[in-house]
């Protein structure tokens, strides 16, 4: 059975090949052929999910070894997978949501004649993904790593004709790059601290390691992390990434790739519990992440860059929770998976009222939409539900765990964690009922786009749809299915490790709380948005306001301090290159250029002097060795 | 003198044949140098009793057929085993039959063969009179503009006693690696300098520089080769033999004492010591090593192009065989005394022809100083003294010839109204008036810069490893550096080639023949495939590295 592993991702592998050398001629057919192979991919995942539930806790975890990758003496480096229940996690989430949104932009991308390379790279991202999470060595993770990187680079600067979104495809890049840097100093380091980089050996003898080098290992596990899931400090490009096609930003900038910080925390559990000061590190960025998105997200009009912002401080919940050690892990991930199905849903949402809206982002011209597309608004509305955390739907379930977690870290930094994290469900709370409200309810505020088109608003095709209902399911019952009887915890114990948090507040204060806060900040958004007329144009608004709608300043910081600082760098560097490195290059070229020239004019043409010099030469010759003799 | 000493000498005068030893002549195993001393006696004869007409193609298929069965002679010998388990001295001592000789045997007649294809390329010149014509005058003994010159034009006269030349010049290579006695090695060596001397003078343009060419190459050759026959003198003297073997046993003390009459000298370590200096002297010369290098230049730009290249591939393989031989065999014993001298003519070798090369501006000059810091690089691999030191020199031979044929060959297909265009000036933008020519000139001047899936890098890799192991760790720096100062000429042709403009009324690339296309894509095609998959050719040349002894 465990050899269909490599099916999974065999499947949309050979799609991306197929789809993207195959040609014009595939252009027919080849949007229906990228989702059937994601399906394809999802049912053997299923089939795979089906016999591990067969198997006991403890033997679930298998392993297909494919091939050895490279190997050298000393250096191993094989490419195996690995199939245990956080990567049956993944491959569920990933599979499932990627053929839902495949089939989602067959209705999305109808009318791009760029369809079947999307698809194509779609694909290409879903074999990538799959790489990163089945891995059984870090090396190989992080070609996955690389993969879904590039994919996304693809994606988001897929309408390339337009410069902001070839700019953001390469700020991601290029922010992503940082990141990378990070995963491979850490797998440099795991090499030389234990010799190995494959999973279980590294991490069966992290405690052996010293305390020093695992929190390097771990904050550069980190970096990477920040770097691919938009934590700050490095969540600029998020953001930007939302000039891609919605169902990337849905599959790839919501659902699945950005949780790929969290997963390669989590995966590397050993070396953070060893680490305790690369775990604080950990907690304060996803602290400081899910407040910064939740800011930004209050303020951006545009409802992408709104939900950006979410996600952005979703995942900041989830890196809070992976930092707290074995009392978050299991939660992290259950925040994420039903985070996969409720934010998947409210892209694919925005996505729909996009399509039925002539590609119009700005809230402020939206309003009404409630009646013209009831199926968008229904699902989107459930989404919104189970994101702010009411009660009984998958949010609140996930959500709430994080928030008994960190308080549960205990201490100073608990209180201060877990009021964090309250705080930011009362912000959750305040955004997205803005986004709501301004979306679907008060007064139509549309107006025609520059050609003069007015938008007639319409309820997106079935192909849209039905992944936006099914996701809706999701986003409703995943969080109490999984919390019901612990199932979650009990299905990923035995590869993360479980303990209970001993929290300072019981359970209820927390869910109280969270409740009250949840209360406070959609009345406060309803009493802004709901009560009073949405300006068309935004007010100039407060400082804060100001500078959250500039992203709380993340790019003029960037510029600042790394652009201008790198700019001066680069020109010292130049500057010492151009006087010292080619003064002594160009030094010795122009020397050896003089003695050419020099040497040159012994060869004057003249037959005798060359006689001259043989014969000095034999007898200098001869010396020589006579005097090898002597000496 | 007593009656019955004069009788003594009247019978033995007179009873040679119960005295006389018939010599042992092993037809069979000496069959590549006999075929193509053969056909070149052949190619004599046809240009005294052929027509003039057919002359051309007489002599072209004869050689030809002359090379290919030479090299097939080579082949099955080679897979007699006569290159490895069934080695040994035939001729009576005079040549040896071992794998060395076998493997640059082969690699000479290659080398022939695609000069025999560049010598009878007759598309590139325009026709004279309605003459097809080739590189060479065509009557060598004509004085250049005169009136027997013209007339000899204009009768379509052209001189096809090159290829008879080549195919002596060919004997005598194939003997030189394999001699095993002083004075075969002498022979071989004028057999094959001569025709060279005389073709190098046969260039249809230019012909005062050929000429020029010609006689300096003669004079200094003769010099050098003065120096070298010294040398055997004095050896003789030291050894009281010419036999490789038995010099090599005096050396290591083994047998003391040989000829009596040579009591006095025999064993006098200063007869060995300026012997073998200038012996090995008048081979440095045919290697082109600095200090005896000079008329390289000269000759290379003064020869025919097709000449040229055919000499600078097949002279340095056979000078170089003769080296080895007389390193490995004669002189291992002594190797504490010539190893250093060695590494000192490698070293200002490579430097010195990497230096030099930089300020050429005509690019038959610019190889022929690359072919002198290739010969820097061969002794390096040279001097290790060890059997991968011999095999990485046969392989680098190898690849080394493939490369300079094919480039002299490209060489001749750059030309404007004054035949081949060698300013370097006028290869401007070369790249964008013909891609395909530039592109392969390129693949060659890589292989020369030893850049890797070239076979040049395979063949200095070898080397400068051998020359590691072998303990000379600083030559290998200054074959590095000397590699680094010869890049920066080889690209620069590369990148005058593809990103300078083209000149107005640059130079042309004429469409060959498929000889000369032969030539070229057999040049190109060994050079990527020594670069590429190197080891099946190392094995080879590593299982043809033992010298019988």
């Amino acid at each position: 059975m465990e050899n269909l592993i490599a099916l999974l991702i065999a499947a949309p592998l050979l799609g991306a090949a197929v789809l993207l050398c195959g040609g014009r001629r595939l252009d027919a057919v080849g949007h229906w052929l990228g989702t059937l192979l994601a399906g394809l991919s999802f049912v053997l995942g299923v089939v795979l999910f089906t016999d591990m539930l067969g198997k006991a806790a403890g033997q679930r975890a298998v392993t297909q070894h494919l091939f050895s990758w490279i190997p050298v003496a000393g250096f191993q480096a094989d490419v195996t997978f690995r199939l245990d229940q956080l990567s049956m996690t993944f491959v569920l989430l990933i599979t499932g949501v990627g053929s839902l949104i495949h089939l989602y932009s067959v209705g999305y991308m109808e009318h791009d004649e760029r369809r079947r390379r999307f698809f194509g790279y779609l694909n290409l991202f879903l074999a990538a993904m799959l790489l990163l999470v089945l891995a059984d060595n870090y090396l190989l993770l992080y070609v996955g790593w690389e993969g879904v990187g590039l994919a996304s680079y693809l994606l988001i600067g897929f309408w390339q004709h337009k410069p902001s979104a070839a700019t953001a495809a390469k700020k991601a890049f290029l922010v992503n790059r940082v990141g990378d840097m990070g995963l491979s100093i850490a797998i440099m380091l795991m090499f030389t601290t234990f010799g190995t980089f494959a999973f279980v050996p590294v991490l069966h003898s992290a405690d052996s390691a010293g305390e020093g080098k695992l929190t390097a290992i771990g904050l550069m596990l980190l970096l990477a992390a920040c770097g691919k899931s938009a934590q700050v400090p490095l969540q600029s490009w998020l953001g930007d990434a939302m000039e891609g096609p919605t169902p990337v930003s849905a599959l790839i900038h919501a659902a699945t790739m950005v949780t790929a910080g969290v997963y390669l925390i989590v995966r590397s559990g050993a070396i953070f519990n060893a680490a305790p000061d690369a775990q604080l590190v950990v907690t304060v960025v996803g602290a400081v992440t899910l407040l910064f998105g939740a800011i930004v997200g209050c303020a951006k009009d545009d409802i992408k860059k709104a939900l950006a912002g979410s996600t952005m401080s979703q995942i900041g919940y989830m890196v809070l929770a992976a930092g707290l050690g074995p009392i978050g892990y299991i939660f992290a991930i259950m925040h994420l998976v039903t985070h996969g199905f409720f934010k998947a849903g409210l892209f694919l949402g925005a996505g729909s009222v996009m399509h039925g809206m002539n590609d119009e982002v700005d809230m402020r011209r939206y309003g009404g939409l409630r009646t013209y597309m009831p199926v968008t608004f229904v699902t989107f509305g459930l989404g919104y539900l189970a994101i702010i955390g009411f009660p009984g739907l998958s949010g609140f379930f996930s959500k709430d765990k994080i928030i008994e977690a960190a308080f549960a870290k205990g201490g100073a930094e608990g209180w201060i964690l877990g009021g964090a994290a309250l705080l930011g469900a009362a912000i959750t709370a305040y955004y997205m009922t803005r986004v709501m409200i301004m979306t679907f309810f008060g007064e139509k505020r549309w107006q025609p786009d520059e050609q003069g088109n007015e938008p007639h608003p319409h309820e997106s095709p079935g192909v849209m749809t039905i992944p936006m209902i099914v996701l809706a399911v999701g986003s409703v019952f995943a969080g109490g299915f999984f919390s019901i009887g612990d199932r979650f915890v009990h299905w990923l114990e035995p590869v993360t490790g479980h303990a209970e948090g001993n929290s300072p507040v019981s359970a209820m204060t927390v869910t109280v709380a969270t409740l009250v806060l949840l209360v406070v900040g959609a009345g406060i958004a309803y009493a802004q948005y709901g009560r009073r007329p949405v300006l068309a144009v935004a007010p100039r608004g407060s400082l804060l306001t100001r500078a959250a709608r500039r992203d709380l300043l993340q790019d003029d910081f960037n510029h600042v301090v790394l652009v201008r600082g790198g700019e001066h760098l680069t020109r010292s560097l130049v500057y010492v290159d151009h006087t010292l490195v080619d003064g002594v290059v160009n030094g010795t070229a122009a020397s050896v250029g003089g003695l050419s020239g020099r040497l040159r004019r012994l060869q004057n043409g003249f037959a005798r002097s060359y006689a001259v010099s043989m014969f000095g030469g034999a007898a200098v010759l001869v010396a020589l060795t006579l005097l090898m003799r002597a000496v | 003198m007593s009656t019955a000493a004069v009788h003594s000498l009247w019978t033995t005068a007179a009873d040679p044949i119960s005295k006389f030893q018939a010599p042992k002549i092993e037809y069979g195993q000496l069959s590549p140098t006999l075929i193509v001393i053969g056909a070149a006696l052949v190619g004599v004869l046809i240009e005294a009793f052929v027509p003039r007409k057919s002359r051309y193609y007489a002599q072209v298929f004869i050689s030809v057929v002359a090379l290919a069965a030479a090299f097939a002679a080579v082949v099955a010998l080679a897979a007699g085993g006569y290159g490895t388990t069934k080695a040994h001295i035939a001729a009576m001592g005079a040549l040896a039959v071992d794998g060395p000789s076998l493997f640059l045997q082969g690699t000479i007649l290659l080398a022939g063969l695609l000069g025999v294809f560049t010598f009878a390329e007759r598309r590139l010149d325009p026709e004279a009179h309605g003459n097809r014509v080739d590189s060479f005058a065509a009557q060598a003994a004509s004085a250049p503009g005169s009136e027997s010159e013209k007339a000899a034009v204009k009768a379509g006269f052209t001189t096809t006693e090159a290829f008879p030349l080549l195919l002596f010049a060919v004997g005598g290579m194939l003997v030189f690696p394999s001699a095993n006695d002083l004075l075969t090695l002498f022979v071989a060596l004028e057999v094959f300098s001569l025709p060279l001397y005389l073709l190098c003078a046969l260039a249809r343009r230019k012909r005062l520089m050929s000429q020029e060419a010609s006689v300096k190459y003669f004079l200094l050759g003769a010099f050098a080769s003065a120096f070298t026959l010294f040398g055997i003198a004095l050896l003789y003297g030291y050894a009281g033999s010419v036999s490789y073997a038995t010099i090599a046993q005096v050396v290591d003390g083994t047998v003391a004492n040989v000829d009596p009459a040579l009591a006095n000298t025999m064993g006098n370590d200063a007869l060995l010591l300026v012997g073998a200096a200038m012996i090995v002297m008048g081979l440095l010369f045919k290697v082109a090593a600095v200090p005896f290098h000079m008329w390289t230049p000269d000759v290379y730009q003064g020869a025919p192009t097709p000449v040229t290249g055919f000499m600078a591939a097949a002279t340095k393989v056979a000078a170089f065989g003769a080296l080895l031989r007389l390193l490995y065999v004669v002189l291992p014993g002594m190797r504490w005394d010539w190893r250093p001298v060695m590494w000192a003519v490698a070293i200002v070798t490579m430097l010195g022809g990497a230096i030099v090369a930089i300020t050429q501006t005509d690019i038959k000059r610019l190889l022929a100083y690359s072919s002198i810091a290739h010969a820097g690089f061969i002794l390096a691999g040279v001097i290790a003294t060890t059997q991968n030191g011999v095999s990485s020199v046969l392989f680098y031979l190898a690849a080394y010839s493939f490369v300079t044929i094919g480039a002299f060959a490209v060489v001749t297909l750059v030309r404007d109204a004054g035949g081949e265009a060698t300013h370097l000036s006028k290869w401007a933008g070369l790249g964008r008036r013909s891609p395909l020519a530039a592109a392969v000139f390129a693949v060659f001047l890589l292989a020369f810069a030893g850049i890797p899936l070239t076979s040049g890098f395979a063949g200095k890799f070898a080397v400068f490893k051998a020359a590691a192991e072998g303990g000379a760790i600083p030559l290998v720096v200054i074959g590095v550096i000397s590699s680094a100062i010869a890049a920066f000429f080889y690209i620069r042709v590369i990148v005058l080639m593809f990103f300078s403009e083209p000149r107005p009324e640059g130079p042309t690339v004429a469409v060959p023949s498929p000889l000369t296309l032969t030539a070229i894509g057999v040049g190109v095609a060994v050079t990527l495939v020594l670069g590429v998959a190197p080891q099946y050719f190392l094995d080879l040349a590593s299982q043809a590295s033992v010298f019988v002894r």
